[in-house]
């Protein structure tokens, strides 16, 4: 599986030296084909951010040995594969930046720049439009990526896309904050393609409803979740949830949403017909008390049947019963369980440990932990090309 | 009145499905217009605590500035909230010529209606606006004054203290020391009164975590040499066995002066080296560098532990008013205090009050000038109810008798 990638990337490489003569569309028809079969299969590569390193590093899936380490601007958070699992979104807070990986050729191949601290996105279901939590901007961020490639040219932009040193981004962060210190307005700094929609302070976790038509918005100081309808980015309801709500999960019914909330230690049941609070799940893992579980990540089955929520602070993974709102199992792992993922066929779930820099890799069959992988400086997100 | 049913019915049946969801009472109250919340800032127009002096030296314990804005950060973050529930929060400043018009000036802020009162003064103006205000249905916040008997003999049921007490903040200190192995402290402790009082909290400490003070030796300014025992840090800290120096000076001048002048090699800590605090600009977790970047943009400058006092206060209000749906004082003010409330003060612990005595229990962070070492209650300081409370006064230790009707 490995070998097909390397194949694919040396290929690529090997088209730009064909001869002018040959015609281009059976080479690229020998490149789609190569691409076919990469897609299919997978590398089993895990992607996991590290926010101290400003690296996305890459490990192995069957033995876990670092494949490489990809350089990205500064503090890289949340991951997400584009729809057709080509590419890698990063969005780097502290680089203003969302940084594009090819997932082939393990490498750095764009950036979008001028975003201000971007902590988590997603994409619509046809891949054409990014939703992003902007931190600092208390704002969320609709980008048209087609309008934003098409006004670069679609070039890309490999000028900013050069491997970022720390001191690098340290000095465009100055940059910017001198410019900020001259009263200038921000509004020139703005990303072709990108509307906002004013939401309350620190917005986090966001998702998209399958039908693209609704965007869901946590705020962590104004605890609420914000609906916005994408077609007018207007405000349809802002549901009051616990403290400092994080991350989603929607239900397979489709009408219910589940929001952690990292200070309450517990999950909102949101009923987005009546757009309120219906239920709340507390966890309680023995020897923690509740203001010791910090709930942020949360991965359902696909089946619908059960729930991961990462504790935090109390390192531990409940595993939750949808139907039954039931936990059934607290597993330990490592410091700060930060975000969670599973593999396509759900044998295993991968925990980031943001404070003991590693990875746990749980088997979901006898919910045990098998193996905890060090990885770089605190860990936040794992993606999985399988 | 036909016309205008129709005009209704067409509104309802062409919104969006969510239209008839949002319909509940919150939505119906921000329709209105929305009822105005003000929060009286007072303090006084010369406060010793704020001179450019102090601020411009950056004293590692002290203020850098007049923290209203930590309250105008709130008020500027709580604009959802306050849109949900109908409400409408502003900020009114009341400062005292001087010390005589303090009750005045107390008395002025309360007659305009004001219910929640944030208390930028010494604890002496504390405690007067607490006894002047005790049947006025208000509620006191505490945002500066870290004296620990206000907390204690001097409470009252509705000042309501935000920033740490001198016992909490020395509890984290001993937790560290402790923590840490260094057993035998040399405490030198300053003339001014704010320093016996931090002195007295230190020893307390030290007696509950098994600090041994070796010797508790006075220190002054100067440079007079027939005071140099008292005024010279390589004298003041020879000739005994410790492990670290303990410096007691509320005011910071003596103290940052203090590391790398000591006789033998020794950390210090207290209120120079290492010192205890609600708020330190290089804490970065739990949300802190977000809240930090707000306070800046609007203050120009690093925020410290007083500025998160004054947002903290402002924060709890609007918080008790989110979960009550309202601004009904009496209700505010009981989930306010109660023990159901979740305040996030972006230190990673909920926190709220403490019953006995209204101090919000938190996490005290153990900070250099520019980081934070540790974040306190430490690892392995254990409590039967919550660990915060292995700071400041636990419910058994509390003097505080409210004067309950």
């Amino acid at each position: 599986m490995t070998r097909c990638i390397h194949l694919a990337a040396s290929f690529s490489d090997r088209i730009r030296k064909i001869p002018t003569r040959m015609s281009s569309l059976s080479a690229f028809a020998i490149l789609l084909a190569w691409a076919g079969v990469c897609q299919a299969t997978g590398t089993g590569y895990l992607f996991v951010s590290s926010e101290k390193d400003h690296s996305i590093t890459v490990l192995d899936g069957e033995n876990y040995e670092v494949v490489k380490r990809i350089r990205t601007a500064a503090r890289p958070r949340h991951l997400q594969f584009t729809p057709d699992r080509s590419r890698i979104f990063a969005a780097c807070g502290e680089g203003n930046a969302i940084d594009i990986i090819d997932v082939a050729s393990l490498t750095l191949i764009d950036r979008i720049e001028g975003i201000d601290d971007p902590e988590a996105f997603e994409f619509s279901p046809d891949g054409k439009t990014m939703y992003i939590s902007l931190e600092d901007d208390a704002k969320l961020g609709i980008l048209d990526l087609d309008a934003y490639f098409r006004a670069r040219k679609e070039k890309p932009d490999l000028t900013v896309a050069e491997i970022s040193d720390d001191d690098e981004a340290m000095d465009e962060d100055d940059e910017d904050e001198e410019e900020e210190g001259d009263e200038g307005d921000d509004e020139d700094e703005r990303v072709v393609g990108m509307t906002t929609v004013e939401v309350g302070e620190e917005p986090e976790g966001i998702l998209v409803s399958p039908d693209g038509k609704t965007v869901f918005i946590t705020s962590e100081v104004a605890n609420m979740v914000h609906v916005v309808d994408t077609a007018t980015g207007a405000l349809k309801a802002n549901i009051v949830a616990g403290t400092r709500p994080r991350r989603f999960a929607l239900m397979p019914d489709g009408k219910t949403l589940w929001v952690t909330n990292e200070l309450s230690g517990s999950i909102s049941v949101i009923d987005l017909e009546g757009s309120k609070v219906v239920d709340t799940i507390s966890f309680e893992p023995r020897g923690f008390r509740p203001e010791d579980v910090t709930p942020v990540g949360i991965t359902t089955t696909s089946n619908g049947a059960t729930a991961y929520v990462a504790l935090g602070r109390a390192n531990h993974v409940a595993v939750v019963d949808i139907a039954s709102k039931r936990i059934e199992d607290y597993i330990l792992v490592g410091s700060r369980a930060w975000n969670t993922t599973l593999n396509r066929s759900e044998s295993r779930l991968f925990v980031a440990n943001g404070l003991s820099d590693d990875i746990s890799i749980i088997d979901t069959a006898s919910n045990r932990v098998l193996r905890s992988i060090p990885v770089g400086r605190v860990p936040y997100a794992v993606l999985i090309d399988d | 009145m036909a016309a205008l049913f129709l005009v209704f019915s067409t509104v309802f049946s062409t919104a969006p499905a969510f239209a008839q969801s949002t319909e509940s009472s919150a939505a119906q109250a921000a329709a209105e217009a929305p009822k105005k919340v003000v929060f009286a800032w007072l303090s006084l127009r010369k406060d010793p605590r704020y001179t450019r002096k102090r601020t411009y030296a950056r004293y590692l314990t002290g203020a850098l500035g007049r923290p209203y804005q930590g309250a105008e950060t709130a008020i500027a973050e709580s604009r959802f909230t306050g849109s949900a529930i109908g409400v409408e929060f502003s900020l009114e400043r009341f400062r005292a010529k001087n010390l005589d018009q303090w009750g005045e000036t107390v008395a002025k802020a309360v007659d305009t209606g004001a219910r929640y009162l944030i208390l930028d003064a010494p604890a002496q103006m504390v405690a007067e606006a607490a006894a002047l205000t005790r049947d006025r249905g208000v509620l006191l916040f505490n945002i500066s004054s870290r004296d620990d008997a206000l907390r204690q003999e001097g409470c009252r049921s509705h000042l309501l203290h935000i920033i740490p007490s001198h016992a909490m903040l020395m509890d984290a200190i001993a937790q560290y020391i402790v923590f840490k192995g260094w057993r035998k402290a040399l405490m030198l402790t300053g003339p001014a009164p704010d320093d016996a009082r931090i002195g007295a909290a230190f020893e307390r400490a030290a007696r509950r975590f098994g600090v041994e003070i070796v010797e508790n030796r006075p220190f002054v300014f100067g440079n007079d040499p027939r005071n140099r025992d008292r005024n010279n840090i390589a004298l003041l800290t020879a000739g005994i066995e410790h492990d670290v120096v303990f410096v007691a000076d509320s005011d910071g001048e003596f103290a940052r002066d203090v590391p790398y002048r000591t006789s033998q090699p020794r950390p210090v800590i207290g209120s120079g080296g290492l010192a205890a605090a609600a708020w330190h600009w290089a804490w970065e977790r739990h949300g802190a560098p977000q809240l930090e970047k707000r306070f800046e943009k609007t203050a120009k400058r690093q925020m410290r532990s007083v500025d998160w006092a004054a947002w903290m206060a402002v924060k709890a209000v609007v918080e008790a008013m989110l979960r009550t749906q309202g601004a009904d004082f009496p209700e505010v003010r009981d989930y306010l205090l109660g023990k159901e409330i979740i305040l996030d003060g972006f230190k990673g612990n909920r926190v709220n009050f403490r019953p006995w005595n209204r101090q919000l229990r938190q996490p005290v962070l153990l900070v250099t000038h520019n980081w934070v070492v540790d974040r306190a209650p430490l690892s392995g300081f254990l409590h039967r109810t919550n660990n915060l409370d292995t700071l400041g006064f636990d419910e058994r230790e509390s003097l505080c008798e409210f004067d309950r009707p």
